[in-house]
């Protein structure tokens, strides 16, 4: 369905059509480029989808559709340019946007492609030299406001973010995507803290707990459960729930809460692709092992296509 | 020789009432940094990090996005060493008006090994878009804050704290990039930096008094490093160069200074007075700078030694110099 034509939907029927675009293209530009961080895109595709379809209140895109060539780094002579223009001008009243896993950015490009903030074309600079449209997004990159790819940076920077926005009187939230693995980082917790402390109740999280890392399952590598009792015991309100769930998600995200808000989107690292699952653990970065692998995931393109046109 | 008391507590508040978009951020130091009266004056514009200096710098970032100016304050070494990649992230790529007051620069602190800050420009220098600055007295302390209007990213200050002298003339202010003149003279350029220059002018009284001709320069910008008057005083020295920095002789002012005689081609001998690739410890302020060699007799002995002349200042000559404050170099001859 064409994006403006869905816009009409209701967010129950928008918000699932979101996801199953962020999936497709994803997988489409993993089977081209034989390689992706596809994963990823399958675990956090409804949070994603939900955040841009329904959650966030977000004004038009100020970003060409077509993203720029990588302008330079901030600090010269030119002209800087910073992604977050991709998810509506700053204003009092409206949300903030802050994408921390910076390795996600291929699902949000293939987010803000399906709410139409993003030309298709676009993606076909990403990861190009000279391009900002980055493999790891940094804060040039479409939908990227600032530079999240050191783990644990990105939720302090938004808490102080959220933390001006109050001071001023704001009265627009700022969402904060993360994954869970960050949460092995000190940074995290001590951000938990001091946002509790400062009662930042403008700063709502969703983390996809997909349980992966580069190592494979948090579990054997790192292990960082019972995940939601410790954010409950440094003062935030948490609300674990079924990350592909729309529904239960949009409630969670939705709490009455004087505190800062986390909710645990417990996510599939595989959903929506089940032959994903014969890598075993490996799912950190998708890249075929032969042609026939590859074959096999262009038959589930294809599937996907054909249920579109049904 | 005036010394004042706690000049940046009382000069950040001052400095601070017209301007809302400075806010103060404290990792759990707020009395030993000196923000106390401006949590007490503004409590709304203060924030208590605690012990999360890795958050501070972040949250810090996320502030200056939004148009405030964060002031952090904390121990130098709480900054640059503990939290090294979120001054680089968070801060210093995005180029953000950030300005991190880092106290206890070196042997300014008896608190040993994890309180003294003696590689921080060393290690600060290569992050880009940082400017470095430091303080030396009390004027420093307090034009400093005016120094950072004209700096639109982030800055790192070296500041001191307490009881601090007055050496430069009080509405003679610190200028970014430029240094100021203490002595003229052909024999030795000496630059020297925050503490080393109180003891450097002790010295260089009673060399002039023995006939040594010094082109002193007392250096506020480390970085960017690219002050005329620096080359112009290594070029006119007959004998050569001597730095003298409260910090190790690797990857500071000696290293800045050396990077300046080889990209001119001056070709000079350059002498490095600070602590020799060496952790020092805990002990009192005048005990380290004697027993590591950043004291006025550790700058007479550089002398001699480049000059191969004995100079017979004893430690009596040093202690009877008294230290007027300074006006220009135009000046400096009436000392």
């Amino acid at each position: 369905m064409p994006t403006a034509a869905r816009e009409t939907l209701p967010w129950r029927a928008r918000v699932p059509q979101i996801a199953h675009g962020i999936r497709r293209r994803v997988l489409e530009h993993t089977i081209a480029q034989n390689g992706g961080y596809l994963s990823q895109a399958c675990s956090s595709a409804e949070v994603l989808a939900l955040l841009y379809g329904h959650l966030m209140k977000l004004g038009p895109s100020q970003g060409p559709p077509t993203p720029p060539p990588f302008p330079g780094v901030p600090g010269g002579a030119h002209e800087h340019f910073n992604g977050g223009v991709y998810n509506g001008p700053k204003a009092p009243d409206l949300d903030r946007f802050i994408l921390s896993p910076a390795h996600y950015a291929l699902a949000l490009y293939a987010a803000l492609i399906e709410v139409g903030r993003l030309a298709p074309e676009g993606l076909a600079h990403f990861n190009q030299d000279g391009s900002s449209v980055e493999m790891i997004g940094a804060e040039h990159s479409p939908g990227i406001e600032v530079s999240g790819g050191s783990f644990g940076q990105a939720l302090a920077q938004a808490a102080g973010i959220a933390a001006a926005r109050k001071l001023r009187g704001d009265t627009g939230l700022v969402w904060v995507f993360m994954s869970d693995g960050e949460f092995q980082e000190g940074q995290s917790w001590e951000t938990l803290m001091t946002s509790a402390f400062h009662k930042l109740d403008n700063l709502r999280v969703i983390v996809d707990v997909n349980g992966q890392q580069v190592d494979g399952r948090m579990a054997e590598t790192m292990n960082i459960e019972p995940f939601a009792q410790k954010i409950d015991a440094f003062g935030w309100q948490v609300c674990p729930v079924d990350g592909h769930d729309i529904e239960a998600l949009a409630a969670a995200a939705h709490s009455p809460t004087d505190r800062p808000l986390l909710v645990l989107a417990y996510t599939c690292p595989y959903q929506g692709i089940d032959i994903m699952q014969e890598r075993g653990a490996k799912l950190h970065y998708i890249r075929f092992k032969d042609e026939a692998e590859r074959q096999q995931y262009r038959e589930v393109l294809a599937a996907m296509q054909a249920g579109e046109e049904a | 020789m005036e010394v004042l008391s706690r000049v940046h507590e009382k000069n950040l508040v001052r400095w601070a009432e017209k301007r809302p978009e400075v806010v103060v951020m404290s990792g759990d130091l707020t009395g030993s940094t000196e923000i106390q009266l401006f949590k007490d004056t503004y409590p709304d514009r203060f924030f208590s990090m605690g012990l999360t200096e890795q958050t501070m710098m972040s949250w810090a970032a996320g502030m200056a996005r939004e148009g405030f100016t964060p002031f952090v304050h904390t121990f130098a070494v709480f900054m640059y060493r503990r939290a090294l990649d979120q001054i680089a992230i968070s801060i210093a790529y995005p180029n953000l008006p950030v300005r991190m007051f880092g106290f206890l620069p070196g042997v300014t602190t008896p608190g040993g090994v994890t309180h003294q800050a003696i590689d921080d420009v060393a290690v600060l220098r290569g992050i880009p878009n940082l400017t470095i600055l430091e303080t030396g007295d009390a004027t420093d302390v307090e034009s400093v804050l005016d120094v950072t209007l004209d700096i639109p990213g982030p800055i790192y200050i070296r500041m001191i704290r307490g009881e601090i002298p007055r050496l430069f003339a009080a509405d003679e202010s610190m200028r970014l990039g430029k240094a100021r003149v203490l002595s003229q003279g052909d024999d030795i350029a000496l630059l020297s930096t925050g503490i080393c220059t109180e003891e450097a002018m002790r010295a260089t009284q009673a060399l002039r008094a023995r006939g040594v001709s010094i082109q002193h320069l007392h250096i506020s910008t480390l970085k960017p490093f690219d002050d005329p008057q620096v080359a112009e005083a290594i070029a006119g020295a007959r004998y050569g160069v001597i730095t003298m920095e409260n910090h190790t002789i690797i990857g500071g002012l000696a290293s800045a200074t050396a990077e300046v005689i080889a990209r001119h081609g001056l070709g000079k001998k350059l002498i490095p007075i600070g602590l020799r690739d060496t952790f020092i410890h805990g002990a009192s302020r005048p005990y380290l700078m004697r027993e590591y060699g950043l004291d006025a007799a550790a700058l007479v002995r550089t002398v001699e030694d480049l000059t191969r002349t004995a100079l017979q200042i004893g430690e009596d000559d040093l202690a009877v110099v008294r230290l007027n404050p300074i006006h220009s170099a135009a000046k400096t001859e009436a000392l």
